[in-house]
């Protein structure tokens, strides 16, 4: 505007921000009044006058039980009270952010005011609250099952990991109490507690290395021989490989542990002692032949997906490279290092992090091939359990929760830290931001 | 040796490889399909060929004693919702966060993804009490509800790389012209995306066919069971016993399911490696 109009810019001299974000301060909304945004005003103190009527109590009742746990044993059920207080701590965030929203907002807009902002037509109001606004109404559906299912539950189970919530102490008979840092401390002193973890945690460790890597170097090298344009029948070669992943893992793996059977499993009763006599290899009984099995049947359900990204990003690398390499006399081994192997390992890192960060928390295979056993001794975990398979049997087989809670934590700090920090390497999340 | 007759040698080598991992590939499935087709019900005198071909059990499936056909719809319904669901919800989110200014926008979609790396199996516990809460518990209505939830930051990612990859000048040709925001959204980026959304269409679609964990969960009575749950059951007590019913069984889920994949798989992998490598 080139030539400001006089008039306004009087009127709204004396207009004062500080007015403004004391009185919505006070009450949501009035601020908005004085500024003479009366619709927006009358909105926000309709939101906080519902909420104070509708909530205030709950609230109130929600955060007293996520302090105590219950007070009176029986009557009391310490796990309820915990759930709402959770959703309470969850609606009072969303409150205090609309709150502090509504108090900028008035600010903000005071100080404009005096500035000699004149105010826009009601239309235009609508239409810039529209573009404002728009992001936010577009995500509310999806934030809004977000919150009720992946920080509710992770907020419940952080909590649970500071309480003692376990068969002894279960409601509605029992009250569950807040014992601090307590769990922790027991599971690395407690011997039995201490030993487990570090056996299931370096296994945990080595299933998701091998595992993963053996898969994506399956995956790579068929993608690489597929790839060759020697080859033929190609389309029919890839289909059939593609086929572990079309086929649903529940249903291979619950196949391949019929198979693996000690006793009448088809790959001793055809494969071994036909070939190597003997009475077979005890795959489900012996943690290590359980942990090869496990590995091996991991490999057949993983590669077909990286050797279908990879064949994909094969495709695309363009002839150019290979024919200047070509050119220099460079071997067949210098082109897959140069130009080959970076390629495929830079376009796809972020994917290729989500499959160790996934076989990390592979539930499926561990708990479905063989229950996590076998047994083993002196530690209440089976042979083959890795992290999350032992957090389920602590959860559903011996309601230990707290622990389980305890030992859910350490797990995401590992994989979510992991993943962060190759997440920055990654190229894309530099990228990130400019629009 | 020629040059020649080393290359020669060395395709023979390549198809020698994929021979081999063709035969690994093959067996476990050739191997469920004969066990499906074995009279009775035992592992042990069960074989790839069956010597007794019957299809006792295919049959059975489809008798009135079993819930099978009940299962198999129950497993549709969420599929397709979750399907359905998960695209629309997954997109507008997509959208936001490709094309708008936001609180939140450089950082949440990571911040959501990586709380998603918690394990979920303490989740189960909270998820359950407050399911029970509102009264969803045992139905498949919280089951959708969940899953539509979880999925979203990581297919949302996958999409939101791939409208990165729209160039954004048509958008603001579409705005000279007049078009806001919705229209925007649905009469340019959409038609452009249909790849994305096809796979995350297909991924929703497949995911709750064949989970097991969170239905075995959420669902407790027997009329709501989904696939995964009623078949879990047919091994879950006497594990021989049934073996050759849980075969069949998943023979008629696997074959569809297999080839739907096997037909799409150029458009899944085309549209997994654009979202998913530049998100």
């Amino acid at each position: 505007m080139t030539t400001p109009k006089k008039q306004p810019k009087k009127k709204y001299h004396k207009h004062n921000p500080n007015t403004a974000t004391i009185l919505s301060i006070l009450f949501a909304g009035l601020g908005q009044l004085y500024n003479r945004r009366y619709l927006k005003g009358s909105i926000f103190i309709f939101i906080e006058g519902a909420f104070l009527l509708a909530f205030l109590d709950a609230l109130n009742f929600g955060l007293w039980g996520l302090r105590t746990l219950g007070t009176i044993p029986g009557t009391d059920h310490s796990i309820r009270l915990l759930v709402l207080g959770v959703l309470s701590l969850i609606v009072s965030v969303i409150a205090i952010t609309l709150y502090v929203f509504n108090v900028l907002d008035a600010r903000k807009q005071a100080k404009k005011i005096k500035k000699g902002w004149v105010p826009l037509s009601f239309k235009q109001v609508i239409k810039e609250a529209y573009d404002y606004s728009f992001p936010y109404i577009i995500t509310f559906p999806g934030l809004f099952l977000m919150i009720f299912v992946v920080i509710f539950p992770l907020l419940f189970s952080l909590l649970l990991a500071f309480t003692n919530y376990d068969l002894y102490h279960s409601p509605p008979r029992n009250l569950v109490d807040w014992v601090g840092l307590d769990n922790f401390k027991s599971l690395f002193t407690v011997p039995i507690w201490q030993e487990t973890f570090l056996s299931v945690f370096v296994w945990t460790i080595v299933w998701t290395v091998v595992a993963t890597t053996l898969q994506i170097a399956l995956g790579f090298f068929l993608a690489v021989l597929v790839n060759d344009e020697r080859v033929r029948f190609k389309k029919l070669i890839r289909t059939i490989l593609i086929l572990p992943w079309a086929v649903p893992a529940f249903v291979t793996i619950l196949v391949f542990a019929a198979m693996f059977n000690d006793d009448f499993g088809a790959i001793n009763r055809d494969i071994i002692i036909p070939l190597f006599g003997g009475d077979g290899i005890s795959w489900l009984s012996d943690p290590l032949y359980s942990r090869i099995a496990i590995i091996m049947i991991q490999t057949w359900l993983g590669f077909p997906f990286i050797f279908a990204l990879f064949t994909g990003i094969l495709q695309s690398i363009s002839k150019d490279w290979y024919e200047a390499a070509d050119m220099d006399g460079a071997s067949r081994i210098q082109k897959f290092k140069s130009i080959t192997f970076p390629h495929v390992m830079f376009a796809t890192a972020p994917l290729l992090i989500m499959q160790y960060a996934s076989n990390f928390n592979n539930f499926n295979v561990i708990y479905l091939f063989n229950e996590g056993g076998p047994a083993v001794r002196g530690q209440n975990a089976g042979g083959t359990d890795i992290l999350i398979s032992w957090v389920y049997k602590l959860t559903f087989d011996t309601n230990n929760y707290s622990m389980a809670a305890v030992i859910s934590i350490i797990m995401g700090l590992i994989v979510s830290g992991f993943a962060f920090y190759q997440f920055r390497k990654t190229r894309s999340f530099k990228e990130e931001g400019e629009i | 040796m020629s040059s020649k007759t080393k290359s020669k040698l060395e395709v023979a080598a390549i198809y020698l490889i994929l021979a081999i991992v063709s035969v690994i590939i093959f067996y476990p499935l050739l191997w469920t399909i004969g066990m499906s087709l074995n009279q009775g019900t035992s592992l042990y005198s069960s074989s790839i060929i069956p010597d007794n071909f019957s299809l006792e059990h295919y049959k059975w499936l489809f008798s009135p004693q079993s819930d099978y056909l009940l299962w198999y719809k129950n497993s549709l319904i969420v599929a397709f919702a979750n399907a359905i669901g998960s695209v629309v919800l997954t997109a507008f989110v997509a959208y936001a966060f490709s094309r708008f200014k936001f609180v939140g926008r450089k950082n949440g979609l990571y911040i959501f993804l990586l709380l998603q790396m918690f394990p979920v199996m303490m989740a189960m516990v909270a998820l359950y009490i407050f399911l029970n809460m509102i009264g969803l518990l045992d139905s498949l209505t919280g089951l959708i509800l969940i899953y539509l939830g979880g999925q979203i930051p990581f297919n949302a990612w996958l999409v939101k790389g791939y409208f990165d990859t729209i160039p954004k000048e048509l958008d603001e040709a579409a705005k000279i012209d007049g078009a806001g925001p919705i229209r925007i959204f649905w009469s340019v980026l959409l038609p452009l995306a249909k790849p994305i959304l096809a796979v995350v269409a297909l991924f929703n679609f497949m995911a709750p066919l064949f989970d097991f964990l969170l239905p075995s969960i959420v669902i407790s009575s027997e009329e709501n069971y989904t696939l995964a749950l009623g078949l879990y059951n047919f091994i879950n007590d006497q594990f021989a016993n049934n073996f050759t019913r849980f075969a069949a069984g998943s023979v008629l889920i696997a074959v569809p399911i297999a080839t739907i994949y096997l037909f799409l798989q150029r458009y899944l992998i085309s549209g997994l490696a654009s979202g998913g490598t530049k998100g």
